[in-house]
């Protein structure tokens, strides 16, 4: 008797560790729904205010958040984007080199840029940069009462704080994205030129030819998209933060992370929705 | 005026108000004493649910306001101004434009009458002249009396304060106090007062009631409350220094 509840108790501690792995999953599982859902409330929220842009108050915060998204992220922007041409060119040049077709690069650059790296690129940036601040300053709000000062006020903080976050990021993300299409484009022309001896207007002529309109649509597409998920994240990480600083740099990785996976996969749906 | 009716609320799994019941009667000072985590700020929360009770209610009047969503609730706590432990001022804007937040939200007043109205209650308190300055720039002391600005502009009917004195100089201590008193006497404001500070308890309250592990030992006038023969009250007033002696006279530090 005393053998057979041994084995079982020792069968229990083998089967143990996989069945609380399996308990702890399901409720992170049931976690990441329940915050999903809070937040997609809380965006749909902030956008039923945007008709409350019409007041002086709130047009200044969104003019600030604008310029806070835009103009202060363009000097990383400009690296990354330049750069990532660069390098683009330089790879699908030396392959094309082989086959003598390396005057293709300017359609490889173009169509890469513009369909996805152009959005991709300006997503992780903006999410690493601009998110990751507004997670920061919500949080900040939050753990020293200010957003409960707030709501006693009356003065929603969907209204007050996320919908100019949100109708910024949304507005901006696809201009700095235009912006680094047209820089990467610039970076791969003078690789091509200066690396690769593809005459630079050869290179121009060759990117404009062959890139559709379609390309460009739904490039932009994906990086209003991915301003929303950006926006969405990081507010509602920002707005539930606890626990004083730590939370607050819980808050502010937990907007890189959870920005970066959903612009990867986002970004995979529409692609796959578009061209196939 | 403010009515708890059996409230209970559970946070991190630790119960920190079993089953509470005690009325705000109108235009009293009422202080709610007790030692760190006894549920005291907790209590004040859920009359302006910043909190919801697990069971029983919270009413303002007739509303209740621990069931309200909505327009109702705004409207609820549009009779509620709110002095934050921190002041909780907004970094961000100036103290003109924090004291001036709520005016700009909620009322039509042209910028004229909102200047007016924001210098008014910042002369109250002695802060006319940091009007320009940001919050960042102020001590703790000044961050609170302009987050008193704040919670007093709308002219509310109730205010609550969230520790008003702790951490200021004892001067600036008995300048809070004094608003405090004045608001009750001259325009009738019932005001909610939680703190750790006895004298000041003492000093302004017409009721004072002690939590301790989430339930009432005690809810007396301030001369019955120094009275107590209830043990946790007992010490909790010796740990101050303040002794039984005779009656509490406001704003006499007699029983020290």
């Amino acid at each position: 008797m005393k053998n057979i509840a041994s084995e079982h108790q020792q069968r229990m501690s083998y089967l143990d560790l996989p069945i609380r792995s399996f308990r702890r999953l399901g409720r992170l599982i049931l976690l990441a729904c329940h915050d999903m859902g809070h937040a997609l409330i809380m965006a749909g929220s902030a956008t039923l205010y945007i008709r409350t842009l019409w007041k002086p108050r709130a047009r200044h915060e969104l003019a600030t958040q604008l310029y806070i998204t835009g103009i202060k992220s363009l000097g990383v922007i400009t690296v990354v984007a330049f750069f990532t041409g660069m390098i683009l060119a330089l790879q699908t040049g030396l392959e094309l080199r082989r086959f003598g077709q390396e005057v293709n690069i300017g359609t490889a650059v173009t169509v890469v840029m513009i369909r996805e790296m152009g959005p991709f690129m300006t997503g992780l940036i903006i999410a690493a940069s601009v998110g990751s601040a507004i997670a920061a300053q919500l949080g900040t709000m939050a753990v020293s009462e200010e957003i409960s000062a707030l709501e006693v006020m009356s003065i929603n903080p969907n209204r007050f704080l996320v919908m100019p976050r949100l109708v910024a990021l949304a507005i901006m993300m696809p201009i700095l994205t235009v912006y680094t299409n047209l820089l990467g484009i610039l970076g791969g022309g003078i690789v091509g030129s200066t690396q690769l001896g593809v005459d630079f207007y050869a290179y121009i002529d060759n990117a404009t030819r062959y890139a559709e309109n379609k390309d460009l649509y739904v490039g932009l597409l994906k990086a209003v998209v991915f301003g929303i998920i950006i926006a969405t994240v990081a507010c509602f990480q920002g707005l539930t933060t606890r626990e004083g600083a730590v939370g607050v740099g819980r808050a502010t990785r937990q907007t890189v992370i959870i920005s970066f996976l959903l612009i990867l996969v986002v970004g995979y749906i529409i692609t796959r929705l578009f061209y196939i | 005026m403010i009515t708890f009716e059996n409230v209970t609320k559970k946070l991190g799994g630790k119960t920190v108000l079993d089953g509470i019941s005690f009325e705000v009667p109108k235009g009293e000072t009422f202080v709610i004493v007790g030692l760190s985590g006894a549920g005291k700020s907790v209590t004040l929360k859920h009359m302006v649910q910043l909190l919801i009770p697990d069971r029983g209610s919270v009413r303002i009047g007739t509303d209740i306001i621990s069931e309200a969503r909505g327009m109702d609730l705004e409207r609820m706590r549009g009779r509620f101004g709110v002095l934050f432990q921190g002041a909780a001022l907004l970094q961000w804007l100036s103290v003109f434009e924090n004291v001036a937040l709520p005016l700009r939200e909620h009322t039509s007043l042209t910028e004229e009458d909102i200047k007016k109205k924001v210098l008014e209650k910042l002369r109250l308190l002695n802060m006319e002249d940091a009007v320009d300055k940001f919050p960042s720039d102020l001590s703790g002391g000044m961050q609170k009396r302009v987050g008193l600005a704040r919670a007093i502009v709308m002219d509310p009917e109730i205010i609550l304060y969230d520790e008003p004195t702790s951490g200021l100089d004892p001067v600036t201590s008995r300048l809070i106090d004094q608003l405090i008193e004045n608001l009750r006497t001259e325009l009738g404001i019932t005001s909610v007062v939680v703190t750790h500070d006895l004298h000041s308890a003492l000093s302004i309250g017409t009721q004072i009631m002690m939590i301790d592990g989430g339930k009432i030992v005690e809810n007396a006038a301030p001369n019955d409350f120094i009275q107590s023969k209830n043990e946790i009250v007992k010490r909790f007033l010796e740990s101050q220094y303040i002794t039984r002696r005779g009656a509490w006279e406001k704003g006499m530090e007699s029983h020290v």
